[in-house]
């Protein structure tokens, strides 16, 4: 993966615009943070190939990114994107990984889904 | 360490055998004792990615993959059966799968130890659902033919409330495999290696203990 460059990110999220996609994305924060602190609150959150279709998609923000995808009913958005892949089967693979190199976030675009 | 027939290790992730066990593992191996590892997962929600990138969620299960075979021939085992579950879903599936899958592998090994990790007090959901799965599954077997089940606990609870390990295994004329093992997992734990390799040198009280000593739970049914 390579540190975000928003004009590649936006133009590969134009290029999924009204297609049915595939949807993974996640938030985490580890599942050992509450056993090494117990006064960390864990949470997460996770979903692997959620069928949608989205009018309009934007990355924002200063670095690291944040991603907004309108969907027909609502909205799905990720923060804290600081790399970027779109990989050999065309996926668009966002992720933000923190100070360490470990994944906090994650948010993939595929037409086909993810095994 | 007591010669064992068969030893059967059921672990939900690449790397769960390296850091608690695989001193142990390679003990029975050298004694000429079979071991199957069931290793549940992948690990493929591992959030070590490295800084720069080394993977990506898409590519990491498969560099899990070929790590757990790589600890697996430093450790001198044959069989290694991935059971292809998915990082952090054990415990949605149906338990009687996974206790079925486990007691199919009790009838066909015929094991007389069981490696595993200890319900309530194994931390991770995976862990969790794996050790309750295993218990599960000697429980159902009559009380003559229950393999005996060391199991690992390091909850922050277990020594108030379990006390102290009863089985203590000395794996100080292993520690070269089992620090070849940790190595092995290398996407989850290059940071350590080298402070280990270090602590192994100077002699680190530490990393000594780590490299020296395993601890398990007798499990009663």
């Amino acid at each position: 993966m390579d540190p975000v460059n928003m004009k590649e990110v936006q133009e590969a999220l134009d290029s999924f615009k009204d297609k049915e996609v595939y949807l993974h994305m996640e938030t985490t924060n580890g599942a050992y943070a509450s056993h090494f602190n117990d006064k960390f609150f864990s949470a997460g959150a996770y979903i692997r190939n959620a069928k949608l279709s989205y009018e309009r998609a934007k990355i924002t923000g200063p670095g690291p990114y944040r991603v907004g995808l309108k969907i027909p009913f609502g909205w799905v958005y990720a923060e804290g994107i600081t790399h970027y892949e779109i990989d050999s089967k065309s996926r668009l693979l966002l992720a933000g990984h923190d100070y360490d190199g470990k994944l906090a976030v994650a948010l993939q675009l595929s037409e086909t889904a993810f095994e | 360490m007591e010669k064992e027939q068969h030893v059967l290790v059921v672990f939900p992730h690449p790397d769960d055998e390296a850091f608690g066990v695989s001193g142990t593992i390679a003990s029975h191996i050298n004694m000429g004792t079979p071991v199957t590892y069931a290793c549940l997962t992948l690990g493929e929600m591992g959030r070590n990615m490295g800084n720069p990138p080394f993977a990506t969620r898409e590519t990491l299960p498969n560099i899990r993959k070929h790590e757990l075979k790589e600890a697996a021939r430093v450790l001198g085992i044959t069989d290694l059966r991935m059971l292809g579950y998915r990082d952090k879903t054990v415990e949605f599936e149906d338990p009687d799968k996974l206790i079925g899958q486990i007691t199919d592998m009790i009838e066909e090994l015929n094991p007389s130890l069981i490696i595993s990790f200890y319900p309530g007090y194994s931390v991770h959901p995976d862990h969790e659902a794996t050790g309750e799965a295993v218990v599960a599954a000697v429980a159902k077997l009559p009380a003559g033919q229950r393999p005996k089940l060391h199991l690992v606990a390091f909850a922050n609870n277990t020594i108030d409330e379990l006390g102290e390990a009863d089985i203590v295994h000395d794996i100080s004329a292993v520690a070269d495999q089992k620090l070849a093992a940790i190595k092995a997992h290398q996407s989850q734990t290059q940071y350590m290696i080298d402070a280990m390799a270090e602590g192994l040198k100077n002699k680190d009280p530490q990393v000594m203990t780590r490299l020296t000593f395993e601890q398990f739970y007798t499990y009663k049914l």
